[in-house]
């Protein structure tokens, strides 16, 4: 489990220093290395649904990201918001990574988890639904009321995506506005 | 200790939308804890030795990891990037009303 | 980027004319394949989206936008909606909600097998495809018409 440790290490890297670089597009290209080092990580673990998926969705943030920042004014903004909330913000989050030690103790260990339930699904999987992706099974027939419920979040972002983006409102309200006038 | 870098994680992104002012930065932020989260999850659901839940003709296989976390995991991820785009949409808009992306001088409400 | 020329150079332009046939072909073998090997629904749906988000970089908006428009996008993604909700109710006929209602469900590790998952992977890739695309078509007209704004 080597790899996974080195992995995980880059990962922080690279996530601490998109968080600290000033230029902003190397700060996203940042994001999109640890993203892709999630990708990997995931094939390491056995997960290659997650690998795939992973891989493309990434590829599609880095656009959206990047179309949202180049050629913007982005060199005039500060990073730095003064000491004292600085100081404030590193106190909350040693007292979150200290109670949340705490809670990893009552954790199954790593390599050691608990499989009541998906032990069932390993074993009936196949003969109830005839898949022999076990993961498309779960998603789209023992749980397929979650995958209904995380369709609908996915339907209402895309349709507040495109009623913030939409430009024909705006144009209205001015064309009322001067009729008032 | 594996759980432990990926809290540290986590944390990386936390104090990324604590302290920093610009919006992009926050949204990095954000784009980090949901990788940390992920993880987490595929992390509990690892078996060691274990294989990928995925039937092969002609073979047993006894000991797969658990496929309920990568299940939940596969369907957060795209949701993670539609909200990803959501939050990016009010950012370009804030940035046209107001010219700036620094959160401490977006004060004034304008209509 | 004169206006004579919308789009990236020649090399790419080449380049995307062979691959982007490819990119999608790919991503409706991931979709129909979601049932026996990795993949699914979702990862196949965002490689559709992609093929076109290609197509956009590569030459411009215009040419892109003559294949699928945004209307288009959403009716399609109104479709898979509508598609995974009716695929969903009709199991009510049999007595609950997703009930995989074929009575023969194929011989394992076959294209045609698992009752419903395939239609569902189909209906999930239109809605997620459609839904990315119609996302990303917007963030790009949107950033045009400031930029012409300001000038």
């Amino acid at each position: 489990m080597i790899e996974l440790y080195i992995l995980l290490l880059f990962m922080i890297a690279a996530a601490f220093i998109a968080v600290q670089i000033k230029d902003l597009l190397s700060s996203i290209i940042a994001v999109g290395a640890a993203g892709l080092a999630l990708s990997v990580a995931f094939l390491i673990l056995k997960a290659p649904d997650l690998a795939i998926t992973q891989l493309v969705v990434e590829i599609l943030c880095l656009i959206i990201l990047i179309r949202a920042t180049v050629k913007r004014d982005t060199a005039s903004t500060k990073d730095f918001r003064g000491f004292l909330t600085t100081i404030v913000s590193l106190v909350f989050i040693g007292v979150f990574l200290f109670f949340a030690y705490l809670a990893l103790k009552e954790l199954p260990d790593f390599g050691k988890p608990i499989m009541r339930v998906a032990a069932n699904f390993i074993e009936m999987g196949q003969a109830k639904t005839g898949a022999s992706n076990l993961v498309s099974s779960v998603i789209l027939d023992f749980r397929a009321y979650d995958t209904l419920g995380e369709a609908t979040v996915l339907f209402t972002a895309v349709i507040g995506t495109l009623a913030i983006l939409r430009r024909i409102g705006r144009k209205k309200k001015d064309e009322v506005v001067k009729e008032n006038d | 200790m594996i759980y432990l870098l990926c809290l540290v994680l986590f944390s990386i992104g936390l104090y990324c939308i604590l302290v920093k002012r610009n919006l992009i930065k926050i949204i990095i932020g954000l784009v980090i804890m949901e990788y940390a989260v992920n993880l987490a999850f595929i992390l509990f659901g690892y078996r060691l030795g274990g294989r990928a839940p995925i039937l092969a003709q002609d073979q047993t296989i006894k000991n797969m990891v658990d496929p309920l976390p990568q299940a939940l995991v596969l369907t957060a991820i795209v949701i993670g990037l539609a909200t990803t785009a959501l939050i990016v949409a009010i950012a370009v808009r804030i940035y046209d009303r107001y010219k700036t992306f620094d959160i401490t001088k977006i004060r004034r409400l304008k209509g | 980027m004169t206006k004579n020329s919308k789009g990236m150079t020649l090399i790419v332009k080449t380049i995307t004319r062979l691959t982007v046939g490819l990119i999608l072909l790919y991503g409706i073998y991931i979709v129909l394949h979601g049932h026996l090997t990795p993949g699914g629904g979702f990862a196949g749906g965002v490689i559709i989206a992609l093929s076109f988000v290609h197509l956009m970089l590569a030459f411009g908006k215009e040419v892109a936008l003559k294949k699928v428009s945004r209307p288009i996008a959403s009716l399609f993604e109104s479709i898979g909606a509508l598609m995974f909700l009716s695929i969903a109710v009709i199991g009510f006929v049999g007595g609950y909600f997703f009930l995989n209602f074929f009575i023969n469900k194929g011989t394992p590790f076959k294209l045609f097998s698992a009752g419903i998952m395939p239609l569902c992977n189909i209906a999930i890739s239109f809605k997620v495809g459609a839904g990315l695309f119609a996302i990303f078509v917007a963030l790009v007209l949107l950033k045009i018409d400031s930029e012409d704004k300001e000038r």
